[in-house]
C-alpha cells in the first residue's frame, strides 16, 4: 500500500515528465490538427477556419500522389529487403560459428551512425556517371566485368525511390537481424533437438519450425520497420536533396511548411503521416502490453 | 550428431564473408577517399587504396565542421544526462510505486516514441518562439522531452524484472520511497543507465530534422552542417567524405567500445526489455 505522503510524492516526481509529453505530444497533435484546418499561409499565423480544404487541396495534388506512390515503393523495398536479409543472417549466426560475435557487430554498425552520413557515402556509391566519369558500384561493376549491372540508380524517374532503400537496407537489416537472433535463442533447444531425432533437416526446422514460432518476431519487425519508412526523411535529404521525383511526404511537408510557408498544408501532411503511423502503433502498443499483463 | 552438421556449417562463412564485405564498402570508401591527396582524386582510381597517407583533407574538413561538432556536443551531452535520469524516476515509479491510472499512462506515454515528428513540427517551432527559447537550448529541449518515452520505458522494464521481495525488505526497515529509490535501485541500475545514455547520444546525435528546424547557420550540429557541406559544389567530395568520417567518429567509437548495451537500447525500441 501507498502512504498518502509517498502517493504525493511520486506523482509530483512524475508528472514534469507527464506534463512535458502531454504538451509536446498531445496538446501539438491537435494543435497541428488546427492548422491543417486553417488559412494559414506566409510567416504570421493564420487560424481562420478553411474545413478540410488543405486536406482536399493534397489529394488533388500531382505532387503528394508521386509522394504516396514513393512511400508505398521504398515501403515494399525496405520492409521485405529488411526482414529477408535478416532473417538469412540470424539464421547463419545461429549456427554457432567461431567469430558469431565479430559478425554480429559488423551487420549492425550501420544502426549506428547518421543517415546524413551514410547518404553523403551512398550518394557517391550509387553515383550514376557513365564512361570516363563513372564511380562507385558503377566502376566496381566495370572492373568486376559485370558491365550490364551498371545503371543509373536513384535518378531513374519510376524505381529512383528502390535505389535509396538499398542503403536504407544496408543501414536497417542489422537491426532486423538482433530482433531475430534474439527470437532464435529464446526458442527451447529441445524443441530442435526433438525435430533432429525425427529426422528433420536443418532447412526443414527453419521452415516449419522455427519460422512459425518466430512469427511475433516477424510481426513487431513489420511494425516497427514500417512506421520508420512511412516516416523516412534524412535518408532521402542526404542522398537525394529535393529532387521531385525523390519526394516522400516527410520531404515535402518540410519544404512547403519551412520554404514554402503554407503552414496549413504542411500540418494536413503532418497529420495524414500521424494518422497511417497510428493505424500500425496503437494496435501493436496494446497487444504488446496485453500479453505482458498476461505473463 | 554435432560432427556431422560441421563440415557443412564452414561454408556458411562464404555468404558470411561476401556480406561482410557488403557492410564494409561504405565505410572503405569513406575512409580511403579521406586520405587521399588532392592529385589523386580521380573517379576511375576512386576504389584503389591511397598512395600515401595525407590528413590535408581531415584538417580542411575540421576546419569547416569544427564549430557544429562542438555545437553537437554541448547539446547532446546534457540532453541525454537529463531525459535518461527522469526516464529513470518515471520508470521506478511507474514500475514499483503504481498509482491510480499508471497503466493507462504508461501507453499514453509510450505512444510518443512513434509520433512522426512531422505532426508536431510546426506547434515545436512556433511554442519554443513563444517561450523566447532558440537555438541549441531549444534543441535539447526537444530531444529531451521527446527522449521520455524510450528513456522510461527502459528503465520501466529493467525496474519491474527486479524482485518486489527487494523493496518489501527495505520498506519494512522503514525506508521511504526516495530512499529505496536512492539507495536500492540507483547503484543497480548502472548497465541501464549505460543502455540509455548510449541510445540517447546516439540518436540526438544523428538527429537531422529537430535540427534543421531548431537551429540557424551559427548553430547548426554536425548533422546540417555536413549535409549543406556536401551539397555545396565548392567542395570536393574527398573533404567530404573526411568530414563524413568525423561526424560518424563520436557514435562509432561508443559503438565499438560499448556495442552491447546498444544492441540493448535498440531492442527495447521494439517494445521489448
Amino acid at each position: 500500500m501507498l502512504r498518502d505522503k509517498d502517493r504525493f510524492l511520486n506523482i509530483l516526481l512524475v508528472s514534469p515528465s507527464i506534463l512535458a509529453v502531454l504538451i509536446f505530444v498531445y496538446v501539438f497533435i491537435g494543435w497541428s490538427v488546427r492548422v491543417s484546418l486553417s488559412k494559414w499561409k506566409g510567416l504570421n499565423a493564420d487560424y481562420t477556419w478553411n474545413s478540410i480544404n488543405n486536406y482536399l487541396e493534397l489529394f488533388a495534388d500531382p505532387r503528394f500522389h508521386v509522394d504516396i506512390r514513393n512511400t508505398v515503393i521504398f515501403t515494399g523495398v525496405f520492409v521485405f529487403g529488411s526482414i529477408s536479409l535478416g532473417f538469412t543472417l540470424a539464421v547463419m549466426l545461429d549456427q554457432g560459428l567461431k567469430g558469431e560475435g565479430f559478425f554480429r557487430s559488423l551487420f549492425l554498425f550501420p544502426m549506428a551512425i547518421s543517415y546524413i552520413v551514410t547518404g553523403v557515402v551512398w550518394r557517391w556509391l550509387m553515383s550514376p556517371a557513365t564512361g570516363t566519369r563513372t564511380s562507385g558500384f558503377n566502376l566496381l561493376f566495370s572492373y568486376l566485368g559485370l558491365d550490364s549491372l551498371a545503371n543509373a540508380w536513384h535518378t531513374t524517374p519510376t524505381w529512383g525511390i528502390a535505389a535509396i532503400a538499398l542503403a536504407a537496407i544496408w543501414q536497417m537489416s542489422g537491426y532486423t537481424m538482433a530482433l531475430y537472433l534474439a527470437g532464435l535463442r529464446a526458442i527451447p533447444v529441445e524443441l530442435r533437438e526433438a525435430a533432429q531425432i525425427d529426422g528433420a533437416s536443418e532447412l526443414q526446422i527453419y521452415r516449419h519450425i522455427m519460422l512459425p514460432l518466430l512469427s511475433p518476431v516477424t510481426l513487431s519487425a513489420l511494425i516497427i520497420l514500417g512506421h520508420m519508412s512511412l516516416k523516412v526523411f534524412d535518408l532521402i535529404v542526404a542522398i537525394a536533396g529535393k529532387q521531385l521525383p525523390l519526394d516522400v511526404p516527410a520531404i515535402y511537408m518540410w519544404q512547403i511548411t519551412f520554404d514554402g510557408l503554407f503552414y496549413g498544408k504542411g500540418a494536413a501532411i503532418g497529420i495524414l503521416l500521424l494518422i497511417s503511423v497510428a493505424v500500425l502503433i496503437i494496435p501493436y502498443i496494446r497487444h504488446t502490453l496485453r500479453t505482458e499483463a498476461q505473463q | 550428431m554435432k560432427r556431422k552438421f560441421s563440415i557443412g556449417k564452414n561454408w556458411l562463412y562464404v555468404p558470411l564473408i561476401g556480406m561482410a564485405i557488403f557492410y564494409l564498402l561504405p565505410m572503405y570508401v569513406m575512409l580511403v577517399t579521406g586520405f587521399k591527396s588532392f592529385e589523386e582524386i580521380d573517379l576511375r582510381t576512386m576504389w584503389n587504396l591511397p598512395l600515401g597517407i595525407a590528413f590535408d583533407n581531415y584538417i580542411e574538413a575540421y576546419s569547416k565542421l569544427a564549430p557544429s561538432l562542438w555545437n553537437s556536443f554541448a547539446m547532446v551531452i546534457p540532453a541525454a544526462l537529463i531525459s535518461s535520469a527522469l526516464g529513470s524516476l518515471n520508470g521506478f515509479i511507474l514500475a514499483k510505486w503504481k498509482f491510480r491510472g499508471a497503466d493507462i499512462i504508461f501507453p499514453f506515454i509510450l505512444f510518443g516514441m512513434f509520433i512522426p515528428y512531422q505532426s508536431i513540427l510546426i506547434p515545436l517551432v512556433q511554442f519554443m518562439r513563444s517561450i523566447g527559447v532558440s537555438g541549441l537550448p531549444a534543441l535539447a529541449l526537444a530531444h529531451i522531452i521527446y527522449g521520455i518515452p524510450i528513456t522510461t520505458l527502459t528503465f520501466r522494464n529493467y525496474y519491474a524484472s527486479l524482485p518486489q521481495e527487494l523493496l518489501e525488505a527495505a520498506k519494512i526497515d522503514g525506508a521511504d520511497m526516495l530512499g529505496i529509490y536512492r539507495h536500492i535501485l540507483l547503484p543497480i541500475s548502472l548497465p541501464s543507465f549505460v543502455v540509455v545514455l548510449i541510445w540517447q547520444f546516439t540518436s540526438a546525435w544523428n538527429d537531422f530534422l529537430f535540427a534543421v528546424v531548431l537551429t540557424g547557420n551559427r548553430d547548426w550540429p554536425i548533422t546540417v552542417a555536413l549535409n549543406n557541406m556536401a551539397g555545396s559544389q565548392i567542395i570536393s567530395w574527398n573533404v567530404q567524405m573526411a568530414g563524413s568520417l568525423l561526424a560518424a567518429l563520436p557514435t562509432l567509437i561508443v559503438y565499438i567500445f560499448l556495442g552491447r548495451y546498444f544492441l540493448r537500447g535498440l531492442l527495447a525500441g521494439s517494445l521489448k526489455g
